[in-house]
């Protein structure tokens, strides 16, 4: 059904767009509503608090541009305002504020900042040596009790490289050695000193699960699981006792009587699952495992919110598309290991194709920094293919649909009156391989700008290097 | 009558034709007649028995090759079984060609060609020397029928990973090199002695010594990984003080003292993408291939993993948009890696006489928005189906039919 809805939802946005260009103008900027619910907090005491404030900025008109919104609209010598954070206008014709710096996009794309749901930025940071090493937990199957966020360093130097990629917006992952690896941190891509700095505010946590090869790789001489089957055994564990735990604080949440049970992180992370509080990201490349994950989310009565990776997810595009589980995958990664063997440049075609909700994720620091030309490889894919993919859903692929495998969709991933002002100006049609981002925008403050050093985000590692020459890293 | 059965005149017409040696050359054709190209240009006679490939609004150049990787030597990378391109327990493992491992039937090679490329250096990885490079043609039922070249050069590692097996120092890698490019030579003056067993023990097997002496009198090239600027310094420098034909590979802070490599007349195998800061080379940059070219060195372009060696003209594309001439970076993937490999008069153009390795595109090889419509190699239009066309046909359409 959710499907259906969202199918319904996005031939609206298509019909608005038929109309023509006409400006939308803003309401006023409301206070942006919290993505999530609080969670059903075990305990009172403050829960890692988000400290993310919005750098202040002058209000900002875009003109001349192309303004590609995520919406279903491609509107040519179009213009964008943004003021105190929020998008106030987009369309042919806008008011701007007389004290707006203008920023002339001739020639210019603008598109919504670019979401990427499957990152290890910050937790595999670069250098890529063994003390810079904090993606998995690998000292147990099930470490639902870790949190990215304790991992992440803010002067990972990859960073700067894919805020200059367009990027506004990560979820930062645990690795994928565990069957329950730990929460992700969905994180605004900024320089900061502190990871508490970054946090979304109000964004809910992810939970990373992870099935197939690599628990099996990792734990099978470990005292397991060394087998599929144990990787579903090792699941259903966990969440049983999550189940018994959320139980336990339920019923002491009612009426306070007696001391609170003792807290388990483990299974607070999971019964936060079970309350859907926190959504599901699996690493899963097999189709035939994704259905057996969607069996065990029956079980406990819980959405798996996304599947990553999701190599052969081309083969039960129907099944998932009935689920309501978008899909995050690569344009054509293959043939890493057997469960990546069947990997298909049309896979994500194939998922829109059959109504699913495809994201183009990189899971790699490469790959961050161009997530719009791997968004543009797997639509012409699909294209060559005879599937009729359109510029706007190759452009939610990077957009909109990771901002909902995040719940923060209704903030960000669009560019639409009273959205936070994630934007970025290309210097060309995002989709060709010529095309750069010039101006990355975050909440509305000027992040990246390529032709101008002053606006190039150096991390403390990369001070004292030889310097390149020019911006271009 | 068999050959006469055989031959197969080919003619690709009035599409525009990159021919890399010499300007584009707009409505015009290219003539192949048994796997060679016989004429290239605007008033080329089409034969009547030829046949034609209508290249109207199409884009024609050769077919482009990839500057190093493992095609036909890993199917899986997580499967041991399937990776052939290192041998363990040998340092100086010159005598290792891997052109007995290559697999014709791998899944990777119709997915690579079907994107454009149509030849390859397959390359040996792991110890100091790492063994012999060959280069593939994409096709071909055995592994005779796809050699090009054999072998195009030793393989050495400079780089940080090739530490571990010189006692864990660059200066010990250095002058494991040397010692076995220095006994490699006393070996060959003395192999009288060696055989009655009169001479030191040498740092390296009889048979890999022999092996690096082609390399040490210029006839094959020495091939050397190094990406910080002092470890492609102790390349270059190795190079002069043994007098070898030097292609440096990786190359990631080459950037930094590019005329110097031009300087030394050494080309350089670059991959385009490749900007995350490492310990072994935290000047690394896109711009590195354009910098490097705009100094003079002839440059071609890789794709490090062999999976993806489709995305080479992703990577050329990328090599622009950092700050290559288009020219250049079509240039990057043909002629030049054809010139550092010693084929160039077989390959990476379209001249009369060249092997008929030739691509048809629908516009910008480079852009994302063009496919590939015809691809020839050695004249023989290559069925555009791979395992994973035949995967997509299965699925397109739910349920699948098996």
């Amino acid at each position: 059904m959710r499907s259906c809805l969202y199918l319904l939802l996005a031939l609206t946005g298509a019909c608005a767009s038929a109309g023509g260009t006409r400006a939308a103008q803003a309401p006023a900027p409301a206070a942006t509503a919290p993505a999530a619910p609080p969670e059903s907090s075990s305990v009172a005491r403050p829960q890692y608090p988000s400290t993310y404030v919005r750098h202040p900025a002058p209000p900002v008109l875009i003109r001349n541009a192309t303004i590609m919104t995520a919406t279903g609209q491609e509107i040519p010598n179009g213009s964008i305002v943004f003021k105190d954070g929020r998008i106030v206008a987009v369309g042919a014709k806008v008011e701007a504020p007389a004290d707006a710096m203008v920023v002339d996009g001739t020639g210019r794309y603008v598109t919504p900042g670019l979401i990427d749901d499957h990152s290890h930025l910050g937790v595999y940071a670069a250098p890529a040596t063994d003390a810079e090493s904090d993606g998995n937990e690998a000292t147990n199957p099930v470490t639902a009790e870790v949190w990215a966020e304790h991992s992440f360093w803010p002067q990972d130097p990859q960073i700067p490289l894919a805020i200059a990629g367009g990027i506004t917006t990560i979820q930062a992952l645990p690795g994928s050695a565990n069957l329950i690896g730990g929460r992700s941190a969905i994180l605004k891509l900024i320089p900061a000193r502190t990871v508490q700095e970054m946090k979304f505010p109000g964004a809910r946590y992810g939970l990373k699960m992870a099935c197939g090869e690599n628990p099996k790789r990792v734990y099978g001489r470990r005292g397991g699981p060394s087998t599929r089957m144990g990787n579903m055994a090792g699941y259903r564990a966990a969440f049983i006792q999550a189940e018994s735990y959320r139980r336990k604080w339920d019923a002491w949440i009612k009426d306070h009587k007696g001391d609170p049970p003792e807290r388990n992180l483990r299974s607070e992370s999971l019964a936060e699952v079970l309350r859907g509080n926190i959504y599901v990201q699996n690493h899963c490349y097999r189709a035939d495992e994704m259905a057996q994950m969607l069996d065990l989310a029956h079980e406990f009565g819980f959405k798996i919110r996304s599947f990553h990776h999701a190599v052969e997810s081309y083969k039960i595009a129907d099944l998932l598309a009935k689920e309501g589980t978008s899909v995050s995958v690569w344009a054509d990664w293959w043939g890493f290991k057997e469960e990546a063997m069947d990997g298909i440049q049309q896979n994500a075609a194939l998922n829109q194709q059959a109504g699913g909700r495809p994201i183009i994720h990189s899971d790699d620091p490469g790959g961050i920094q161009r997530l719009n030309q791997e968004a543009a490889k797997a639509m012409y894919a699909g294209q060559r293919s005879g599937i009729a993919i359109t510029r706007d859903q190759a452009l939610r692929w990077i957009t909109v649909n990771p901002a909902w495998a995040l719940g923060i969709d209704s903030i960000v991933g669009t560019l639409e009156p009273g959205k936070m002002a994630d934007v970025v100006v290309w210097s060309g049609d995002p989709f060709s391989v010529y095309s750069k981002a010039v101006q990355v925008y975050n909440d509305g403050w000027l992040a990246y700008d390529r032709t101008d050093p002053a606006h190039q985000p150096r991390t403390d590692f990369e001070l004292g290097e030889v310097p390149a020459p020019g911006s271009d890293r | 009558m068999i050959a006469l059965l055989l031959a197969q005149t080919i003619a690709i017409t009035g599409g525009t034709v990159y021919p890399v040696s010499g300007p584009k050359l707009a409505n015009a054709s290219v003539l192949i007649r048994d796997g060679r190209i016989v004429a290239v240009g605007t008033n080329v006679a089409i034969p009547p028995d030829a046949t034609r490939i209508d290249a109207a609004g199409k884009w024609i150049t050769p077919g482009l090759i990839d500057g190093a990787g493992q095609l036909g030597l890993v199917e899986i990378s997580a499967v041991p079984g399937t990776r052939e391109a290192t041998v363990q327990g040998d340092t100086i493992a010159a005598a290792f060609n891997v052109a007995e491992g290559i697999n014709p039937a791998s899944t990777l090679i119709p997915v690579t060609r079907i994107e454009g490329i149509t030849t390859a250096l397959a390359v040996p990885t792991g110890n100091l020397v790492s063994g012999q490079a060959v280069l593939i043609d994409l096709d071909g039922a055995t592994i005779e029928q796809m050699l090009v070249k054999s072998p195009v050069g030793i393989v050495a590692d400079l780089s940080e990973r090739a530490k571990d097996n010189a006692g864990g120092s660059r200066a010990a890698v250095a002058d494991r090199l040397r010692a076995a490019f220095r006994d490699a030579l006393e070996y060959e003056r003395r192999k009288v002695d060696f055989g009655r067993a009169q001479m030191r023990p040498l740092s390296a097997s009889a048979q890999d010594l022999e092996a690096l002496l082609p390399m040490l009198h210029g006839r094959v090239s020495l091939i050397a990984y190094a990406n910080r600027r002092s470890d492609i310094e102790t390349a270059l420098r190795l190079a002069k003080e043994f007098k070898v034909k030097l292609i440096l590979a990786g190359a990631a802070e080459g950037w930094q003292i590019a005329a110097a490599i031009a300087a030394a007349g050494v080309p350089v195998l670059v991959e385009p993408l490749n900007n995350i800061p490492g310990y072994d080379a935290l000047g690394v940059r896109y711009a590195n291939a354009a910098v490097l070219a705009k100094a003079g060195v002839n440059v071609a372009l890789l794709e490090t993993d062999t999976h993806k060696t489709r995305n080479l003209r992703q990577q050329a594309g990328n090599a622009v948009s950092y700050g290559m001439t288009w020219d250049q970076a079509l240039r990057a993937v043909t002629l030049a890696p054809a010139e550092i490999f010693g084929v160039a008069d077989r390959y990476g153009s379209l001249e009369p006489g060249k092997v008929a390795n030739v691509v048809v595109w629908s516009g910008d090889p480079f852009e994302f928005t063009t496919g590939v419509e015809h691809v020839l190699i050695r004249g023989k239009d290559i069925p555009l189906t791979s395992r994973q066309t035949e995967l997509f046909e299965r699925y397109k359409k739910l349920p699948p039919s098996y």
